[in-house]
């Protein structure tokens, strides 16, 4: 067999494997040279479709992050990437409105510097942390993590940051610290969302310590090699792959580490729906809609069957130990 | 007050008009060519099934709307001519409906019947926009001139009162599948403009 499979005992190990972006970029450009009538007229006229779906501007020109490739268990996914327009046009940031064009149209007025995050509660080091000093707390990793969103849908991203973990052991959380909880920005000057009622302002989202600790819990400062767009959550946000995309507050302005569990934003308008652990898992569904499967953004046709969604999105091998003994209905 | 005036007249003169009819079908079906065209240029967006799922019952909403505005507006202006468009809107609202629920069986439950009819009694929103769509149905297959005399003027009319059923029904669908995500202004909306014009009925029986 020429094609080496996962059954033969073939992985892919090494981060090269991965298509270099460099390669996929040039593969568009050489599609849109043939749309624009290099190639014959035949060719030209198929070309020209696949061109349509993928505009020249594929990336923003912002600043770009230095990085390596990630070496965490499970942090390099090697399913193909979602389309960089797509994850800046579909976005769920209800402080700027709860349609999915909103954030990428409103979320240009935020403004970025200066930014800090105040850390607080019980760490022996409590503080304010400006941005400059988060960027170089710890070198920057390129991960490729599956994005699914509770609603059903789902994306694979390149995000640039570092673990979590970096930064919670600066900060040296006291014995008595159980959980962490992490406020976004809300800002009602430039977040015209704030003014509707569908949550209580601030968005606060937690994690168990130890989910905060895992190193696949990721703080994000860029995607696809650059800063995080705005309507993406910049300047600096929070993934956890294994939870629902709501999990993962954006535009983070406090980190405040607590014994009892928070009360998420979700959970408060709506606890029977979104639970404070919200793992991915097909087999607790949400009352309004199975969570079966998922439609992978830019991927699954519109008569392509739904794909399985994977419990722990994929990731139970890291993670799934996290969870040993406990009831994931009940704790859902 | 004149300008409005105006417009009115100028309205009721159209209606009367021979084309106004078939330039309300190309106007009713114009919706539907969009999401043609936006899917073959693959202009639909991020997700296509959710954006084509989410217009077409919208659309279908909005031409529950725009049908049941017909009589009231009619008595108001004191204009015959619009009881013309009924049939023709009643089977738009269909054809949008139709659409909605071939989004809902292909996109969302790959087309198959058992778990369409699973996910009906899992989920209470599901049931009743297929009761609101059964009852659309029956509307539909007795909408023809022949279907009057065979059931008799005063049971039809009897009949396709049903549709304020519909009416509810579809706000209640809308309502439901919002509830979650406590965003209410949408619903809100449509559902202020079909207590108007229910109410208007209401009072107009009884006045």
């Amino acid at each position: 067999m020429l094609i080496q499979t996962h059954a033969q005992g073939f992985t892919h190990q090494r981060s090269s494997d991965v298509t270099p972006q460099s390669f996929y970029q040039a593969r568009r450009q050489l599609i849109q040279h043939m749309a624009s009538g290099v190639a014959g007229a035949a060719l030209a006229s198929w070309a020209s479709r696949v061109a349509l779906a993928q505009p020249s501007s594929t990336l923003a020109q912002k600043a770009v992050l230095d990085r390596v490739k990630s070496s965490v268990e499970g942090a390099m996914s090697l399913e193909k990437l979602t389309e960089y327009k797509f994850v800046t046009s579909y976005n769920n940031f209800y402080e700027f409105g709860t349609d999915k064009s909103d954030p990428a149209r409103l979320a240009q007025s935020l403004s970025l510097s200066p930014w800090s995050v105040e850390v607080e509660g019980l760490v022996k080091k409590p503080g304010r942390w400006a941005f400059e000093d988060l960027l170089k707390l710890h070198p920057m990793e390129e991960r490729i993590y599956r994005l699914r969103c509770v609603e059903g849908w789902s994306m694979v991203i390149p995000w640039v940051g570092y673990s979590l973990s970096a930064l919670i052991k600066r900060v040296e959380p006291q014995g008595s610290a159980k959980y962490v909880e992490f406020v976004s920005l809300a800002d009602p000057k430039v977040m015209p969302g704030l003014a509707s009622r569908v949550l209580d302002w601030p968005y606060v989202e937690g994690l168990r310590l130890d989910e905060a600790l895992h190193p696949l819990t990721l703080l994000a400062f860029g995607m696809y090699g650059e800063v995080l767009p705005k309507q993406n959550g910049a300047p600096l946000r929070l993934v956890v792959p294994w939870k629902y995309g709501f999990k993962s507050g954006k535009s983070l302005a406090k980190i405040r580490f607590t014994e009892r569990q928070p009360v998420t934003a979700w959970s408060r308008v709506a606890p029977s729906e979104y639970g404070f652990y919200s793992n991915v898992n097909p087999n607790v569904d949400h009352p309004r809609w199975s969570q079966a499967s998922e439609r992978r953004i830019g991927e699954d046709g519109l008569f392509s069957k739904k794909r399985k969604t994977l419990i722990f999105n994929g990731y139970e091998p890291q993670v799934g130990q996290l969870y040993a003994g406990m009831d994931l209905k009940k704790y859902y | 007050m004149n300008l409005v005036a105006g417009a009115l007249a100028r309205f009721a003169a159209w209606s009367r008009h021979p084309w106004s009819k078939s330039v309300l079908f190309v106007l009713a079906m114009a919706p539907f060519a969009c999401w043609l065209l936006a899917a073959f240029f693959e202009r639909l967006g991020a997700n296509p099934a959710q954006a084509l799922l989410h217009a077409s019952g919208v659309w279908t909403l909005r031409l529950l709307c725009l049908l049941l505005a017909l009589t009231p507006w009619r008595m108001l202006t004191r204009n015959p001519a619009l009881a013309r468009f009924r049939r023709m809107l009643g089977l738009f609202v269909y054809f949008y409906a139709a659409l909605h629920m071939l989004c809902y069986g292909v996109f969302d439950m790959s087309g198959e019947l058992a778990e369409m009819f699973k996910d009906a009694f899992k989920r209470p929103f599901i049931l009743v926009g297929w009761i609101a769509f059964a009852l659309l149905s029956l509307l539909a297959s007795t909408s023809s001139k022949r279907a009057v005399l065979l059931l008799g003027g005063h049971n039809w009319k009897r009949l396709h009162q049903l549709v304020y059923g519909v009416a509810v029904l579809s706000i209640l669908h809308f309502f439901w599948m919002r509830a979650g995500k406590n965003d209410w202004v949408d619903v809100a909306w449509y559902g202020a403009i079909l207590s108007v014009l229910l109410g208007w009925r209401l009072w107009y029986r009884f006045k």
